[in-house]
């Protein structure tokens, strides 16, 4: 008799709990970050940098007090989902922040869409978000960028450095396609030849069975990696003997992991529109402050949730603390103009942020007064005022498919 | 024989008025539990789906995310490339969902079948993963990595857009398919499976073909988990390789396990607790993975008959209890 009715009723009991509380004068933003899992290590640099500012300003954005609510997306689309949900039905949020993955990113904007909350992806890089996407997302900004954006310059740097062919390495989905896209099209373009590309899946540990395949007679190699990967393959490809140049899309050697590399990364390339050895003053004293508090140096993660609080505090500054509700929200945002640490940023008309690439090598010296020898992004080149349709402007841009697997297509690949 | 027919009334009563209170009770909760609940009731097809295999015909599969998947994915792909199953026609997807996860079990079937025990699971993990594989490589039709996003819900005189509404849709359709797996698991079919978990050999020699039951079980599952699928896209709003790779499977597994296998309801009850610690707990206490963690010790320690053996083990007690107290009397009583 009681075998089912127990345990249902206690089921029945404990979904009907629900507790809201909304009080005036709030700004509730909700962070979705990784909290556990491979990517945990890179949502603690996210929170790290967005409660950052939020201490400089005492959580007071000119008279909003922030209500920060961290949910774990544990780098899943699906769970993702849910945690937007959450925030948007439950915590009633004014602003949806976060998500690591391209594919994050595509799953929590139509939560924006259909809850008419505004959404910024200070990390999620998924190309058509901004671009082929865009009508369909009316609540969207990006303070970070597109994953083509920073290729699109390290492709034309390589090019300039009389690489004439190269063979790409990168993680197998979204973010890995577009990025090497943008590489592929534009050292293309310049007239360099892509004869090799290699997909490891995402979040592999073993190269073994990739490493040997990679052409040894090109002149470089260009890879991409995410997450645990990032150590893992120059480790086991260095040690396989490839003596060739590399050139690193942005999270290859960003500084989330680049403390842990060990001095075979020396010499090699990346691009990103931030390094924490950017020498301005404005990055020397956040780099001090960052480390100084947390014990660690800010990856591109860091500044890219640090300028976002940034941001939204610009708009707040408008409108003198008070809640000017989703749209003006946007629209406010979408022309800002702002010094960050990374440098000036601005948006183009598809709200995606028109910023610095910086063309990295990893070197390592003494810097900003520490007194240890240690790897550094030592800036070697900038590009100045990048937007993510590079020199081809928005509307050719726009008529080629998004970057994919296929696409640009291996022309010179035997 | 009498006792136990209205014993087993008894039981339905009970379910059906859990049901009704849950209809009653969800709806007026905070939006975020309907959404929960939403999810916890799609899911649980899925687990009574793997518990007809698991409990009723002692087949543990662990691939039974596949059969979620090509349902969530026919979804997918009709409403987004065809604008199909976005009218009356959801009814067709949801047939069309069925079948294609029965067509699907009906193919991985003929290889699985053979197998028992730990190569049984062995095989169904493999198949699992290879619809993984299609659904992460085949990027022209699933979106790879990036998985499909479906942007609005069926419209038909109702509108499923609406949480409430769309919670009813999904209580209606889990309703109709609990009675229709409890009926089928108490037919002779149903029985015969029941045998061939206690004692294949027996029902062999009895006449029984186990191979033809366990296959038509097997597409059957497979039958319910492609209904869960097609729920689940329009539930999660977003289909990706995520839905079908083997951890789903074990979530199925361990749900069904922690409610009770061979109890059907268990695994909604397994289903609910795990939704219910992992989405709700987890956005109060940064600790809920460990309450998970000693629910699924505890359970297999202490309960290895699910969260449904409890009041048969207090049942136990309290009858060994008696019996050791009248002992005791027996003992004391002078003679």
């Amino acid at each position: 008799m009681t075998r089912i009715a127990l345990p249902l009723l206690a089921g029945c009991i404990g979904a009907a709990i629900a507790a809201p509380s909304i009080s005036a004068e709030e700004l509730r933003i909700g962070l979705i970050v990784p909290v556990t899992g491979p990517f945990a290590q890179v949502g603690k640099d996210m929170v790290d940098g967005f409660n950052m500012y939020l201490e400089e300003v005492n959580s007071d954005l000119s008279g909003a007090k922030v209500k920060l609510i961290i949910e774990d997306s544990q780098a899943k689309p699906d769970t993702a989902v849910t945690r937007a949900k959450k925030l948007t039905l439950q915590d009633k949020v004014h602003l949806l922040v976060g998500g690591v993955l391209a594919t994050e990113g595509y799953a929590i904007a139509p939560v924006s869409t259909n809850d008419k909350t505004v959404y910024i992806a200070p990390v999620p890089a998924s190309d058509d978000l901004t671009q082929r996407d865009f009508a369909k997302n009316p609540y969207f900004i990006r303070t970070g960028w597109t994953s083509s954006q920073p290729h699109h310059a390290l492709g034309q740097w390589a090019c300039d450095q009389g690489y004439k062919t190269i063979v790409t390495i990168a993680a197998d989905y979204a973010f890995g396609h577009e990025s090497t896209g943008g590489f592929q099209k534009v050292f293309e373009d310049c007239g360099g030849k892509i004869v090799q590309k290699i997909w490891p899946p995402l979040g592999a540990k073993d190269f073994g069975p990739y490493i040997p395949t990679i052409k040894a007679d090109a002149d470089a190699l260009f890879t991409l990696m995410v997450g645990p990967m990032v150590l893992q393959f120059p480790k086991q490809l260095r040690a396989s003997g490839y003596k060739k140049p590399i050139v690193g899309g942005g999270t290859s050697y960003d500084e989330f992991a680049l403390p842990f590399m060990g001095d075979e990364v020396i010499g090699d390339v990346s691009a990103l529109q931030y390094s924490a050895a950017l020498e301005t003053p404005k990055n020397e004293a956040f780099v001090k402050k960052y480390r100084a508090k947390y014990g660690k140096v800010p990856s591109y993660f860091s500044e890219s949730d640090y300028t976002t609080v940034q941001l939204i505090h610009e708009v707040m500054k408008g409108t003198h603390g008070s809640w000017p509700g989703a749209e003006p929200f946007i629209k406010a945002m979408a022309v800002l103009k702002i010094d960050a640490v990374r440098g000036p940023v601005a948006f183009d008309d598809m709200r995606n942020p028109v910023h610095n690439i910086y063309i990295k090598k990893v070197e390592k010296k003494k810097l900003f007064g520490y007194d240890k020898e240690e790897l550094w992004n030592t800036v070697i080149k900038t590009y100045p005022n990048v937007g993510q349709f590079w020199t081809y402007g928005k509307d050719a841009f726009l008529k080629q498919p998004v970057y994919s697997r296929d696409f640009p297509p291996c022309k010179y690949c035997q | 024989m009498s006792r136990q027919m209205s014993s087993a009334r008894v039981n339905v009563l009970l379910v059906v008025v859990a049901l009704a209170i849950v209809a009653i009770i969800v709806p007026h909760s905070n939006s975020f539990v309907i959404l929960l609940a939403t999810r916890a009731l799609a899911f649980s097809i899925l687990v009574m789906s793997l518990d007809i295999l698991l409990g009723y015909t002692g087949l543990a599969s662990l691939g039974q995310a596949a059969y979620l998947g090509v349902g969530a994915y026919l979804t997918a792909i009709l409403a987004t490339r065809y604008q199909i199953g976005l009218g009356w026609d959801f009814w067709a997807v949801v047939v069309l969902g069925m079948l294609l996860g029965a067509a699907l079990a009906a193919f991985f079937g003929l290889l699985a079948i053979r197998a028992t025990g730990v190569y049984f699971l062995m095989i169904t993990l493999a198949l699992g993963q290879c619809v993984w594989g299609l659904a992460y490589r085949w990027n022209s039709l699933t979106g790879g990595d990036n998985g499909i996003n479906l942007r609005s819900r069926p419209k038909f005189g109702i509108d499923l857009a609406d949480e409430v509404t769309f919670f009813y849709l999904v209580l209606a359709c889990f309703a109709v398919s609990l009675a229709m797996m409890y009926t089928l698991v108490r037919s002779p079919f149903g029985r015969s499976l029941t045998g061939i978990r206690e004692r294949e050999l027996r029902m062999q020699i009895l006449g029984y073909n186990t191979w033809l039951h366990k296959y038509i079980a097997f597409i059957i599952a497979g039958a319910f988990g492609g209904l869960s699928g097609v729920l689940w896209a329009h539930t999660a709003g977003i289909v990706s390789p995520e839905n079908v790779v083997l951890t789903t499977s074990v979530d199925a597994l361990l749900m069904a396990v922690l409610g009770g296998a061979g109890t059907l309801i268990g695994g909604v009850i397994g289903a609910i607790i795990v939704f219910g610690l992992r989405e709700y707990l987890s956005t109060l206490v940064p600790w809920w993975q460990y309450v998970l963690g000693a629910v699924y010790v505890l359970t297999i320690f202490y309960l290895p008959t699910g969260l449904m053996g409890i009041p048969e083990r207090i049942r136990q007690w309290r009858a060994t209890g008696a019996s050791k107290d009248r002992a005791k009397e027996l003992a004391s009583a002078p003679t």
